[in-house]
């Protein structure tokens, strides 16, 4: 069934529809050996001020092979458009791909984004010839908004980041699935395999996932089971998912007017 | 001369690069990105771009982040 | 401006590269051929979650078999989604002038019909006719006459209409988004364009002649209303004219799916016109009969819940109040199709016999009858004239 179904974001195929991020991980080792297991090919990263104080160590991209993955650079800790902007540009010039997946998320505790600010930057960066991929609340209203001025997906939560909750705004997602043009991709709060797989069965087109994988008592054993989550998730959604029933409702025939003609 | 990095000031000898500051202070120039004066700065100008007094200078690096 | 009507920056996609990738093999397979099965998947299906396949099969033969089940899912989704509610409109012909040959229409340009256009004055009677009828959503309609019925002529009326009549629909010409734009700037709220057939070959064989004749031109006309600032914009396919009601109904159903999504500020509505006699006297080759158009409403409605499904008096009284109870949401009542019709009847010749002869207030009362509220407004312009009578001046 559909052996050839790429997931495809600004005209760039994609054979898998995990997106993994490389937060929370013990080690870069652990990282890299999940990231393989996963069998993603799309990889963000955040980018921070270095600490002059105490430089040294290997560097995170050591482990992330370009040729392998599409870094995908975020915005993460950006309070506002201007923020989330500098900081897209700064990965820009450090010869990063002019892809960006945009956060602005000025509230801490939930790390919630900033709808007004995050359409603001967007259309800032599509002008700049940035790929940008946002992270919404799942807001159907917002992520027209988004696709109008030229964003290459949207990225509606599922639940809080890091709260491994699975897919609670599931109605509203469904209305943006709906409505879309672009690829969906549920980013945030998928805790197991079965939640990516509940939300590609729903028709979302990608899922992204970071602290479930991260924090599993195995990363890499947890890793493999997201891809087959995602996989299975989204052969059934290709398949046709057969629905509840509605209860029917009695009541005198409908048709009788077309009796006799 | 002085410069500031990271909101620090440093001590740089004249003439010195972008690229000479960031192996001074123990990093790869090929994970490093940098500011200069509010201007994201291009990887293949590091060791072109010379510094001078009072310049301000950040230093970003990729980390992990979701 | 492109060479579609639409203003720079254009759409990536329209409906014509949409339509071009529209798998109509396999989709009128599975209308020709759905299963019982396919077709009470399709049925169980939740609305949000149901694929043009699954529509294709509820217009399959099985599937009018169980066209009392269709009837009751779809009036479910109906009362569900709109209440029991019927919005009301009236046409109001202003022109039966026309430089185009179209081989089903009253109005073709070498008939020789008696012509008019109305004058401004002939105009407000009509609408003020209409209004003391209680309509206050009206429609107005010419021919295909760039000059008599243009740009110029239409802003010139709907202004004149606008302090009056507080919801103004066209189904003129089809026009460019800057003309659109400056037809919203008057007072205009929605657009109608029929594509009359969806199937290019049907197209060329029934619009003979004149600018009409441009099928790719007319199938982006919603999209460029829309993109004008539309509030409303309707489509439909005149039913007999192409020999497969299945092929018109998946396109018309791909055409309202596309505009919802694309343009998801636009009130999108889809209308169920069959061909019916005029002074062309076109015969249908193959008539769409009255349980094919009412599998096409459930059809409809079960895969466009929140679509306005608009019937017009070409129905018999039966039929319009049968379908009422199954998915139809807008009506027009006691209508003529010849300008100057309500005022002054047969003078001049109609664009089609219609066949709900009963008054206005019949049409109404039998809704009401049914268990309907019957809704002449449902929204409202504020001009000048309404600030100043709001603030009691």
């Amino acid at each position: 069934m559909a052996s050839h179904d790429p997931l495809v974001i600004a005209g760039r195929e994609f054979a898998s529809r995990l997106i993994v991020g490389t937060g929370k991980f013990g080690s870069f080792e652990v990282m890299r050996d999940a990231l393989e297991a996963s069998r993603t090919e799309i990889v963000t990263v955040a980018l921070r001020r270095v600490d002059l104080e105490a430089t040294g160590g290997p560097d995170i991209l050591e482990f992330i092979d370009p040729d392998r993955y599409l870094l995908l650079p975020n915005t993460s800790g950006a309070m506002d458009a201007e923020e989330a902007v500098r900081i897209a540009n700064l990965a820009r010039a450090a010869g990063m791909p002019a892809w960006v997946k945009l956060e602005v998320t000025p509230e801490p505790r939930y790390l919630l984004p900033d709808p007004v600010e995050t359409l603001k930057a967007a259309e800032a960066l599509v002008k700049g010839g940035f790929t940008v991929l946002p992270y919404i609340n799942a807001d159907p209203v917002l992520a027209k908004r988004l696709e109008e001025v030229g964003c290459a997906t949207v990225m509606p939560l599922g639940s809080w980041i890091g709260s491994n909750k699975g897919i609670r705004t599931c109605e509203a997602v469904q209305i943006i699935v709906e409505q879309a043009t672009v690829p969906v991709v549920v980013d945030a709060g998928l805790g197991a395999p079965s939640h990516a797989a509940e939300a590609m069965e729903m028709g979302v087109d990608a899922v992204l996932v970071n602290t479930a994988i991260a924090i599993a008592g195995d990363p890499v054993e947890m890793a493999g089971a997201f891809r087959l989550g995602v996989e299975a998730g989204r052969r059934a959604f290709l398949a046709g998912k057969p629905a509840e029933r509605d209860v029917a409702e009695a009541s005198s025939p409908l048709t009788g007017f077309l009796e006799g003609t | 001369m002085r410069v500031v990095a990271n909101g620090k000031p440093r001590e740089v000898g004249p003439g010195a690069t972008v690229e000479d500051l960031i192996r001074f202070v123990g990093l790869d120039p090929q994970y490093v990105i940098v500011e200069h004066n509010g201007e994201a700065l291009e990887r293949k100008r590091y060791g072109e771009a010379r510094l001078t007094e009072g310049d301000r200078l950040e230093l970003v690096r990729a980390v992990a982040g979701g | 401006m492109n060479e579609d009507g639409f203003i720079e920056p254009a759409p990536a996609v329209t409906f014509a590269e949409e339509l071009a990738r529209l798998p109509f093999d396999r989709l009128l397979e599975a209308a020709a051929t759905a299963s019982g099965a396919r077709v009470e998947g399709a049925l169980a299906t939740s609305p949000v979650e149901r694929t043009l396949d699954d529509f294709a099969a509820l217009l399959s033969p099985a599937a009018g078999e169980r066209l009392e089940d269709l009837a009751a899912a779809s009036r479910r989704l109906t009362v569900a989604r709109f209440g029991r509610t019927m919005r009301m409109y009236a046409p109001l012909y202003l022109s039966n002038e026309c430089l185009t040959t179209c081989a089903y229409c009253g109005f073709a340009r070498e008939l020789p019909i008696a012509r008019k256009t109305l004058s401004p004055q002939e105009t407000l009677k009509e609408a003020r006719y209409l209004l003391r009828q209680g309509f206050r959503s009206i429609l107005l309609l010419t021919g295909e006459h760039e000059r008599l019925t243009g740009v110029d002529f239409l802003e010139e009326r709907i202004r004149l209409l606008a302090e009056e009549v507080p919801q103004l629909t066209i189904e003129v010409q089809v026009w460019s988004e800057p003309e659109y734009c400056r037809l919203v700037e008057a007072g205009c709220e929605g657009t109608v364009i029929y594509q009359e057939t969806y199937h290019p070959d049907t197209y060329a064989k029934v619009h003979l002649a004149g600018r009409k004749r441009r099928y790719r031109w007319r199938l982006l006309g919603p999209e460029r209303a829309a993109r004008a600032g539309m509030r409303r914009v309707g489509i439909g396919a005149l039913w007999g004219l192409h020999e497969d009601w299945r092929y018109e109904a998946v396109a018309v159903a791909a055409h309202a799916a596309f505009l919802q999504r694309n343009y998801w500020r636009t009130q999108v509505s889809v209308s169920v016109p069959r061909l019916r006699p005029s002074a062309a006297g076109f015969q249908p080759g193959t008539p769409v009969s009255d349980r094919d158009l009412a599998q096409v409403v459930c059809a409809l409605r079960l895969f466009l819940p929140d679509a306005g499904l608009v019937l017009s008096t070409r129905e018999a009284p039966a039929v319009r109040d049968g379908l009422a109870r199954i998915g139809i949401t807008h009506m027009s009542a006691g209508s003529h199709t010849e300008p100057g019709g309500y005022e002054h009847p047969k003078e001049a010749a109609e664009q089609f016999e219609i066949a709900d002869v009963r008054s206005t207030e019949e049409v109404a009362e039998r809704l009401r009858e049914m268990g309907y509220d019957v809704v002449w407004e449902d929204w409202a312009r504020v001009t000048p004239r309404v600030e100043s009578a709001l603030a009691g001046r």
